[in-house]
């Protein structure tokens, strides 16, 4: 009995120590002089490997995505004889809830387990203890322009899944359903609105962006230096950045909707 | 050679982002139409505004001229002041010319609908349009509707009475 207890309070002190040390490793990252000139070419390189890279899923999903809920919202809005509403039941769900959390499952999937996998690579190589000695500082040679990366390019992605979302969403309804093309688009404009739903949609796709790589590059860098640990970290990062973006969106869409 | 055409593909990809964002502000949004295009706000009282909304658009024949930029409430006659931005190019709307709060079908948001009078003169900016009738609230329509069948079942039992 008081051994389950005591294994309960490790459980809790391990969680608490997991999470005050992503947080300086956090804020080690973060606050630092800046050296703008010479961490641009390697932000741009990482922007290349996290963001354009992951531009084809993000797109061909985007599209699937914005074509399957064109073809059902069509077939239940007409049991309503609603079907001019296409347009605005297929914004309001992709740019409100869709893009931002299927995008960040697809980075959390496509970039953050490569991110896992290469910082852990390194430690396991020792590269980033070369580095310490050679007096270069691994958090921001490495870790810096990679966190900074993913902050940028999610919200960009998630902004390029919903407006070709609704191009796939367009694609089923117009083209292939014969939906009117003007009060597809009309009834859009009149119900999206741009601050309440396009900037929240943005909104969230940068706190996925902010929580996704952070989760990544804390997993990466903590992980144990064995090819099992590289393992295991890289699948944390999968589940713990899915269930942290599942879990966030609901607490942001409570709070957006509620008026604050 | 390598690092330029990385920073080549690294700019195509934000202006993509860019383009995407512009798409998702004019094209879904409509973001353009809520741009102030200037023009001249009228005012009316009406007994009852029902569910209309600031934003709302202001038709005439069923084509928009406007918005409703305000709603608020008089407070020495109670009524709701209703502030309507019409478009510059709408300047020959008769001083006469009635407001009525309507519904988009059944289940719609509420709008104004602007009926033309017959006066010389056109409104401009800071008039009051005096001729208004207030939103249909559906359930006074039942309440009088109730009311005229109670009566009008009520004067049958009195005639087959007598």
């Amino acid at each position: 009995m008081l051994q389950k207890i005591q294994a309960l309070g490790r459980i809790g002190l391990t969680f608490c120590s997991d999470l005050g040390r992503s947080g300086l490793f956090l804020s080690r990252t973060l606050v630092r002089r800046p050296r703008i000139a010479k961490s641009f070419p390697l932000l741009i390189e990482q922007i290349f490997a996290v963001g354009v890279l992951s531009l084809v899923i993000i797109v061909l999903s985007g599209l699937f995505i914005g074509m399957v809920v064109g073809l059902q919202g069509y077939h239940t809005l007409n049991k309503f004889g609603a079907t001019q509403q296409l347009g605005q039941l297929i914004a309001l769900s992709v740019v409100r809830e869709l893009s931002p959390v299927i995008t960040a499952l697809l980075f959390a999937g496509r970039a953050g387990s490569a991110l896992t996998a290469e910082i852990g690579l390194m430690k396991a190589t020792e590269q980033l203890k070369s580095m310490e000695m050679m007096g270069v500082d691994p958090l921001w040679r490495i870790v810096s322009p990679r966190f900074w990366a993913g902050f940028i390019t999610m919200p960009i992605l998630s902004i390029i899944f919903s407006a070709v979302a609704i191009f796939g969403g367009y694609l089923v309804g117009v083209d292939w359903l014969g939906v009117d093309a003007g009060s597809f688009w009309s009834n859009m404009q009149s119900s999206v609105e741009f601050h309440a739903d396009i900037i929240n949609g943005i909104i969230k796709g940068i706190v996925f962006g902010f929580v996704c790589t952070w989760i990544a590059v804390f997993q990466g860098y903590d992980t144990v230096p064995t090819a099992e640990g590289i393992g295991r970290a890289t699948t944390r990062t999968v589940v713990y950045s899915s269930l942290a973006v599942l879990g966030l969106d609901f607490v942001l869409t409570a709070v957006m909707m509620g008026g604050w | 050679m390598r690092e330029r055409s990385i920073e080549i593909i690294v700019g195509l990809f934000m202006l993509a982002g860019v383009l995407a964002l512009l798409i998702l502000a004019l094209k879904v949004s409509g973001l353009s139409n809520y741009v102030s295009t200037g023009g001249y706000t009228v005012t009316a009282d009406f007994d009852n505004v029902g569910d209309l909304k600031v934003r709302a658009p202001v038709t005439m024949s069923g084509v928009k001229v406007g918005e409703v930029t305000g709603i608020g409430l008089n407070t020495t006659t109670f009524k709701a002041v209703v502030t309507m931005q019409i478009n510059p190019d709408q300047n020959k709307i008769p001083t006469d010319s009635s407001a009525s709060i309507y519904t988009q079908g059944l289940l719609g948001s509420n709008y104004v609908n602007l009926r033309p009078g017959f006066d010389d003169t056109y409104l401009k900016q800071g008039s009051v349009i005096h001729d208004t009738h207030p939103a249909l609230i559906l359930e006074d329509l039942i309440g009088q509707f109730l009311f005229s069948i109670k009566n009008s079942g009520s004067s049958n039992s009195s005639k087959s009475n007598t």
